[in-house]
């Protein structure tokens, strides 16, 4: 399929509005992108005609909601390439998915490990770590990073000693758009026997994720990073991990046997979706991983490198402006800040003018704390935005600038 | 001049621009303008932390009246910050405790007040009453 993006605009009506009397231009899709047409026709359709809980009725309805659950999850993991479909395990999003897996991983954490993570992690891979670290009497320890916010490869091979359980890294940084070489960077791990969690949320909407290719043991993302409704992720973990890792959350689903003395546990990956699971979620993922599909995810990428290119060009004319992250390898995410004014009123300002842009630190306070500002001003771009909103981007960003100089 | 006279009057300064620049760029004037709080009391004991833009608030109690000084380190934040205090500031803990934040809403500043915006506006709002109770209860007693 062309890439045409009259026609991909149209899948998204909710574009198609204006903010304080101009018309919305959404660059704050690295917090949550919108959804196509055929997503919430999914949802709606399941509602109508579908809806049901999976897995015990014998009835007819029940049986249809259990198959198009099985088969979303077949789809997803389809889509990332993993060898079997029990090695998707459906949780809420990227969080929970790394607090599950850091609350499995207890029993195999003992004092004086070490858990590797980098730099420009979100809080979500980074405070599951450092509690499990706490509790475990274990080391947290952080790979630097390079001056144009690439990770510090170097450091990346130092560090990984025998004590090291575990590297758990972005795949794309939310806050700086580094795209990190996790291919290299899990076959040195291994290398070293050390397994590998990839922080998926940025990475799944702007980077083919090849699980098998890359040999990644886990790998998390959110479906509302890629068009899919909120409240419904993914955790990748190879199959010979989750077997021998303990059950996370207790009740009904997840059991095997239960009588008032014991219980025993389901087969993956029931043993890790206790209770009732998000079944329209799964089928709105499936349908939005179906649409990106589509369309290419290599043509999608190719368009949003273009639309970076061009904010970045922009941007750099505006006097004291400071692009925040100049990696080599760099997604869809520009943070920047204009010397000597604080982001949270270019951010104001941009709003009056219909830009949506998320501003302050990105849940990623270690980060900016080491960058020495305040905060940055963040546009990230999707498949549905345009050169055209770009450019009354960099106007509305040389406006508001002026106003505050 | 009354809390309801200064609001009247900060109404009539508003009522003169015709759009969002216009005043926003007024708010950005009264943010530079006004050094707000003496340097000693920006310290993280006056800091009333909004997550994005951060806010210090020093308050006095001097022949009844409240004495409101403030920074914060956003522009927009300080302006809006700097029109509370134009009109609470001086006033007495009984009015400052009856007064509302309705004339920021009638000059279409509502949404700065939101708990979403992460200013810090609404906590500063709500130590300043804070403050005008305590004083409330000191010249009660």
């Amino acid at each position: 399929m062309a890439f045409n993006i009259d026609q991909i605009r149209s899948d998204f009506p909710i574009l198609n509005q204006k903010v304080n009397g101009k018309p919305l231009i959404y660059f704050d899709n690295a917090a949550t992108t919108q959804k196509p047409l055929p997503v919430i026709q999914r949802l709606t359709d399941y509602y109508l005609k579908e809806n049901s809980n999976v897995h015990r009725g014998v009835h007819h309805l029940s049986q249809v909601a259990t198959e198009i659950y099985e088969n979303a999850r077949n789809y997803v993991a389809e889509y990332i390439h993993a060898e079997e479909s029990d090695e998707i395990v459906f949780t809420r999003g990227t969080t929970e998915s790394i607090n599950l897996l850091s609350r499995a991983l207890v029993p195999w954490i003992e004092a004086n490990d070490e858990i590797l993570i980098s730099a420009m992690e979100h809080h979500s891979n980074l405070v599951p770590w450092q509690q499990l670290c706490a509790e475990r009497k274990a080391k947290l320890k952080i790979i630097p990073l390079n001056e144009d916010g690439s990770l510090d490869m170097n450091f990346l091979e130092k560090m990984l000693n025998p004590q090291v359980k575990l590297l758990a890294i972005t795949h794309i940084s939310n806050v700086l758009g580094t795209i990190n070489p996790v291919e290299e960077i899990i076959r040195i791990a291994h290398e070293k026997g050390v397994p590998v969690l990839l922080d998926g949320a940025q990475g799944i909407a702007h980077s083919p994720v090849d699980v098998k290719a890359s040999g990644v043991d886990f790998y998390t993302f959110s479906g509302h990073k890629i068009y899919a409704p909120m409240g419904i992720g993914v955790l990748y973990g190879r199959k010979t991990w989750l077997r021998r890792l303990p059950p996370y959350q207790f009740g009904g689903e997840m059991i095997d046997q239960v009588s008032f003395d014991r219980t025993t546990f389901n087969q993956l990956p029931y043993k890790y979706e206790a209770g009732t699971p998000n079944v329209s979620g799964a089928l709105g993922l499936e349908a939005a991983l179906r649409y990106v599909s589509e369309i290419g995810i290599d043509k999608i990428i190719n368009y949003e490198e273009k639309l970076l290119t061009r904010a970045t060009e922009k941007l750099e004319e505006i006097e004291g402006m400071r692009i925040i992250g100049r990696a080599k390898n760099k997604a869809a995410v520009l943070s920047f800040v204009v010397n000597g004014i604080h982001p949270y009123d270019l951010g104001t300002l941009l709003d009056q003018m219909g830009v949506a842009v998320r501003t302050g630190h990105h849940c990623a306070q270690p980060l900016i704390d080491m960058l020495g500002i305040p905060g940055t001003v963040r546009a990230s771009f999707a498949l549905y935005n345009t050169p055209e909103e770009v450019d009354v981007f960099a106007e509305a960003v040389k406006k508001a600038v002026a106003m505050l100089m | 001049m009354t809390i309801s006279e200064k609001e009247q009057s900060i109404l009539n300064e508003f009522s003169l621009f015709e759009d969002w620049m216009d005043k926003y760029s007024y708010l950005i004037e009264l943010g530079k303008e006004l050094p707000l709080i003496d340097e000693k009391y920006k310290t993280n004991q006056y800091l009333i932390s909004g997550c994005q833009s951060r806010v210090w608030l020093h308050a006095e109690l001097k022949e009844g009246k409240v004495i409101l000084t403030a920074d914060s380190d956003a522009v927009i934040t300080k302006g809006i910050v700097s029109l509370l205090i134009k009109v609470w500031s001086g006033q007495s803990p009984d009015d400052i405790l009856h007064a509302s934040t309705g004339f920021l809403e009638e000059i279409g500043l509502k949404e700065h007040l939101s708990p979403t915006r992460a200013n810090g506006m609404l906590s500063m709002i709500k130590q300043i009453r804070l403050y005008a109770r305590a004083f409330q209860i000191k010249l009660n007693k």
